[in-house]
């Protein structure tokens, strides 16, 4: 059996998940990657997608994040994130009206802060595609 | 002198007076719970993003592409002085103590030939602040059809500043807010939101986990210009929640005085009511007992 570690996945309202883990895939900007217990001191931006924790329980919890930062520490795993909804109460609805919005936001931008603006799109439907492949 | 059908009704109007402030202090007691649980809820976030903060900015010191975000454009000539205040008044000097302080330092920075600017959030700052500073107010942001003010509010409030910024319309950006501290005491603050003000470093936490070499994934520098415009953000957010606590602290504890002042007023016109009563009993005796005499 392997270590368990503390995580916690917050938002800026609440709390939304916390506790020991076995291992957390977190969909990194530069990469997706796995945290487990003892992992080396770390921390990177989230993009869109999709945690998925593998809890101390065997149980596995998916929380979908809109953007963030996660910090890794060998005592624990602590992900920012902008907004994260467990995976089972999300409304595909709500990424898209998301998108759309940026979308929307994005004509009005030029240069520079155009690139970014494409940057998070291209990330956003990239996290869509992956909700959906989880919900199936 | 007020007749005796004039004291019944002005007992009975302070009694519904009484029962309007009752009701908004419990009113205002319920929501003071569930602003002080937002805002608890809201510590974890920001308290790790302070740390974080304080790791990276300790890890980018001295170096001398620190964004603008973090070490200022080299200027300190124009101001943003961003008001958080409530949408309603009746919460006793709540607004007004907050408009004080934001007017103060207006007025101290006018004096050194700065340029300032107000943008404010929350109606009743507004209303405050106008008569002065017409013309350097903003058009006020007001959340006002909002139920519970969340992060997007708070988002809506960060990107226009930032939006901003990037545009050069300031140097240096202050948040006037309230701290709550409990129900009866409530302090209007000041922070200055950009350039950032990151402390930290001293604790000794910080500097223990900045020790360790981290691994930074993009480099430093990207992670720091992510994180810095959502700092903004979260104080802001931050900011929001404790007006929220203070606000509805202010107001409880006003309301209790109103109500208090209430029963005072009504026991103090019951009490003339009552002597006005007697006089007038005494006074148709009399006139009874003389007219029977005069028989």
């Amino acid at each position: 059996m392997a270590e368990a570690f503390a995580f916690e996945i917050v938002s800026p309202e609440a709390l939304v998940l916390g506790g020991e883990a076995i291992a957390v895939d977190v969909p990194g900007s530069e990469g997706f990657f796995t945290a487990m217990a003892n992992h080396a001191p770390f921390m990177t931006t989230v993009k869109p997608g999709v945690i998925n924790v593998q809890m101390e329980d065997g149980s596995s919890e998916r929380i979908f994040v809109r953007g963030g930062f996660a910090d890794v520490t060998p005592s624990g795993l602590t992900v920012l994130a902008e907004h994260a909804t467990m995976l089972k109460h999300l409304d595909l609805k709500d990424i898209d009206d998301h998108i759309e919005k940026v979308r929307e936001d994005m004509a009005e931008l030029e240069g520079d802060r155009r690139v970014k603006m494409e940057r998070i799109l291209s990330q956003l439907e990239e996290g869509k595609a992956q909700v959906m492949i989880e919900l199936g | 002198m007020a007749s005796l059908k004039d004291l019944r009704n002005r007992i009975a109007s302070v009694k519904a007076t009484q029962k309007i402030t009752k009701a908004m202090q419990m009113v205002a007691a319920a929501k003071l719970r569930k602003a002080q649980m937002a805002a608890e809820a809201a510590r974890p976030y920001s308290e790790r993003m302070a740390k974080v903060l304080a790791n990276i900015s300790s890890a980018m010191e001295g170096q001398e592409n620190a964004p603008a975000l973090m070490v200022g454009n080299g200027s300190d000539q124009r101001h943003l002085l961003v008001v958080a205040t409530a949408e309603r008044g009746l919460c006793g000097g709540f607004n007004s103590s907050i408009a004080r302080l934001a007017r103060d330092k207006a007025r101290a920075l006018q004096a050194e030939g700065k340029d300032v600017t107000i943008l404010c959030v929350g109606k009743k700052g507004y209303d405050a602040m106008k008569m002065e500073f017409s013309s350097i107010m903003m058009e006020p942001i007001t959340f006002r059809e909002v139920k519970n003010v969340g992060f997007n509010e708070a988002n809506i409030v960060g990107q226009k500043v930032l939006d901003m910024f990037a545009d050069g319309e300031f140097d240096v950006c202050t948040l006037f807010y309230s701290e709550f501290q409990s129900v009866i005491s409530q302090i209007p603050t000041e922070q200055q939101l950009i350039p950032a003000n990151i402390v930290g470093s001293e604790e000794g936490e910080a500097t223990e986990e900045a020790d360790v070499s981290y691994e930074y994934e993009p480099d430093e520098e990207v992670l720091l210009a992510d994180l810095l415009p959502r700092n903004v953000s979260v104080q802001v957010f931050r900011a929001i929640l404790e007006n929220a606590a203070s606000e509805q602290g202010a107001r409880m504890s006003a309301m209790d005085n109103a109500t208090r002042n209430a029963g005072e007023m009504i026991d103090k016109l019951t009490l003339s009511f009552n002597r006005q009563r007697q006089a007038q009993i005494t006074k148709e005796l009399i006139e009874i007992i003389s007219g029977a005499e005069a028989l």
